[in-house]
């Protein structure tokens, strides 16, 4: 069945002059999944996802969008596509309804007006329908954004950081929202820099300055990662993360609460690096990596490959 | 698949509502179009409507007898003409022209008495400074009235039969420095070309670059909108401003520059519209091909000062260089000027404006199909 892939490509590829933004990635999600799209500044997820709905033309690569071809269809992609871009970029000059009523004229919507009170009454924003957008706070502008890439029931929605600058209690009813629409069949592509969110989505895809590093779920992707962590308590904790750091086989030691996590990806040196402080007052204790954790050590692993 | 590349009415009415809001939202520009005109119309009208009197005059006077006197006194109680001051030699005439101290110098020749009555009609020369022609155009047309009405008392007797014939008194104009007057009723017309390549260009040069700028293109691209959906849309609303332009500058030609409005004003607004469109979609090919708007604010005046000099606004088209005029033909401005001018003041009708219309026509066509084809659909 080939309509069980929303994303199917392979080799995706774009340059911008000397620079490899994005090296020949592969990336499948299935239909109903949610996928969260990890990496540092800078590493290509934008410029991924905008060659998924057109706004780019890969150097290389191939593949399907809703079954539909990304290279060569991307105008019947993006009408069933929903992409909210990182920056905001609705018209600030123009009211939310009006924002909200543009981008359903524009997908020749035929219950237009519906949709859009529909919208504006989920987002909360009914009362203030007539406010210039541009007046909106940073997190309401995000919200609208959401609303509005929605408003034309895409298939397929692409998210590029959807909820940076947004409230807790906004983002865990975003989260719920896009759970209950991912079980109506709706694909996810999000990328974020938040761990909560990752460990939200169903499954993984961490890029790193260009190339996909890992994929997987939450789970696949620690156990990949092959990270050992210990949590420590005891007194003057960071004199204590000093001298770890400073032994070979401790790769990062990080203070959680009143705890200090202290990994490495080799269990053995890391084992031998920890054994002297393992006496009282310390308390020592295997705990599972934290997704933040691992991706901390695959940004530090592949610099040390990467050595340019 | 089929149909890929349809139009789709609903999406170009979407551009044509979203524009139509933003340009109410935004006063200011809205304002600027509207002053623009204003203030062309202000500063090339007073200039042109001021009908300058007083104007300083110098006499060479070589005769005394009474008809010089009485022509003198004529000209004098027009009260466009001021005597300044007398000078006695012609080198002294020009060098007082030259300067500036006076705009005319009116020679009457010797013997001018005597010649008068044995019917030699004798010449008066009038020297004028028409640098400015709009500044001398009206003292130069009063005098022939002045001179000739003057004298009509001493038209009697034998003199009898000077009355109905050209006139007794041979009156030479000579204009030094700008033979070719322009007409204060050719300015006005042409304003309204000039304003509107003014603006029209300039404002849809930037309706694109602004979305880039804002970021808010990156939005549209990624919805399905098509090239001339987007660009028509970015068009319709400006079309608009464009005629409330035209209006005033039309009710300001009316009713406070009386330019006479011989031909079909109706005839003169269906112009109007596709000298406007055509303007419209320079300024979106324009803009498809400047990175940011200050250079699509460039680019506009880039063609707006050609337009200006080479239409035959600034200067006489005929007295171009055949090159010149090659280049001029080519902007829609040429072509206005000369179909409205044609349409206001000769009362020219469809036959003569269609000839310079297709031009314009072609332009418009030319312009959008290149913005279309520069019109990039993706961000690269
Ligand atoms: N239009 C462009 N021209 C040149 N280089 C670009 C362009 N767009 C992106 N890049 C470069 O491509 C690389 C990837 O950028 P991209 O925006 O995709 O990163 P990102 O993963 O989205 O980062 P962030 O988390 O900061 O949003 C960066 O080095 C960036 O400088
Ligand atoms: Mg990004």
């Amino acid at each position: 069945m080939t309509n069980d892939l929303a994303i199917d490509v392979r080799g995706m590829t774009k340059r911008f002059g000397d620079l490899t933004a994005v090296n020949q990635i592969d990336l499948q999600v299935h239909t109903g999944e949610i996928c969260g799209f990890l990496g540092p500044n800078g590493s290509g997820k934008t410029t991924f996802i905008r060659m998924l709905c057109g706004l780019l033309r890969p150097d290389g690569g191939s593949g399907t969008c809703l079954g539909l071809d990304v290279i060569h269809e991307s105008e019947l992609i993006k009408r069933q596509v929903g992409y909210m871009t990182q920056r905001f970029s609705f018209y600030e000059d123009l009211s939310i309804a009006e924002n909200l009523d543009f981008v359903a004229r524009l997908y020749s919507m035929k219950n237009r007006r519906e949709a859009v009170s529909q919208s504006l009454e989920r987002l909360g924003l009914a009362k203030r329908r007539n406010q210039l957008a541009g007046e909106l706070s940073g997190g309401w502008k995000q919200r609208l954004a959401l609303a509005a890439c929605m408003i034309h029931q895409p298939r397929l929605l692409l998210l590029d950081e959807p909820t940076a600058g947004v409230d807790p209690k906004a983002r865990r009813e975003f989260w719920e929202e896009i759970h209950r629409l991912a079980d109506e069949g709706l694909t996810f592509l999000i990328a974020t820099h938040y761990m909560d969110e990752a460990e939200r989505c169903h499954r993984l895809a961490f890029i790193l300055y260009g190339d996909l590093l890992v994929t997987g779920t939450v789970s696949e992707v620690v156990r990949q990662s092959n990270l050992t962590t210990w949590a420590v308590t005891g007194p003057d904790l960071m004199r204590l993360s000093e001298r770890l750091l400073e032994s070979p086989g401790v790769e990062q030691a990080v203070a959680f609460g009143s705890a200090l996590h202290v990994s490495g990806d080799d269990q053995a040196a890391l084992d031998q690096a920890i054994a002297p402080f393992r006496t009282a007052p310390y308390e020592w204790r295997r705990v599972e990596a934290g997704l933040e954790d691992v991706f901390i050590h695959l940004m530090e692993k592949s610099k040390g490959g990467r050595s340019s | 698949m089929k149909k890929r590349h349809e139009f789709s009415f609903k999406r170009f009415w979407a551009m044509v509502v979203k524009e139509f809001i933003q340009m109410r939202r935004d006063r200011v520009t809205f304002a600027i179009m509207v002053g623009i005109p204003l203030i062309q119309l202000i500063l090339f009208g007073f200039a042109i409507n001021s009908d300058p009197k007083h104007l300083p005059a110098a006499v060479l006077q070589a005769d005394r007898g009474p008809q010089a006197r009485t022509i003198l006194q004529a000209i004098q109680n027009s009260s466009y003409f001021d005597f300044v001051r007398e000078v006695h030699t012609e080198t002294e005439a020009h060098e007082a022209l030259a300067r500036g101290q006076v705009q005319f110098v009116i020679n009457i020749p010797e013997n001018f008495s005597r010649d008068f009555l044995r019917g030699d009609r004798p010449a008066v020369l009038v020297e004028a400074d028409a640098t400015d022609p709009a500044a001398t155009g009206n003292a130069l047309s009063s005098l022939t009235n002045a001179v000739n009405g003057a004298l009509q008392n001493d038209l009697k007797g034998p003199l009898a039969y000077l009355a109905g014939s050209d006139g007794p008194v041979d009156l030479r104009i000579h204009a030094k420095y700008n033979p070719e007057a322009i007409t204060q009723y050719n300015i006005v017309p042409g304003l309204m070309g000039v304003v509107l390549t003014m603006t029209m260009v300039m404002i849809t040069g930037l309706a694109i670059t602004r979305e880039r700028e804002r970021g808010t293109m990156e939005n549209l691209l990624s919805m399905p909108t098509r090239p001339f959906e987007v660009l028509l849309g970015k068009i319709i609303p400006y079309i608009l401003v464009g005629y409330v332009q035209v209006g005033l500058i039309l009710f300001a030609a009316q009713l406070i520059f009386n330019v006479p409005m011989i031909g079909s004003l109706p005839l003169l607004l269906v112009v109007a519209l596709v000298f406007i469109a055509a303007n419209l979609a320079m300024g979106i090919t324009f803009s498809t091909v400047a990175q940011n708007q200050l250079q699509a604010v460039q680019m506009a005046f880039f063609f707006f000062l050609p337009s200006l000099l080479l239409s035959g606004f600034m200067f006489p088209f005929r007295g171009m260089p055949v090159w010149a005029q090659r280049i001029g033909e080519v902007f829609p401005l040429t072509h206005f000027l000369r179909i409205v001018r044609g349409i206001l003041l000769k009362g020219n009708g469809l036959d003569e404006v269609v000839r310079e219309l297709w031009q314009i026509a072609l332009f418009a066509t030319v312009a959008l199909i290149i913005g279309v084809k520069r019109y990039r659909q993706t961000l690269d």
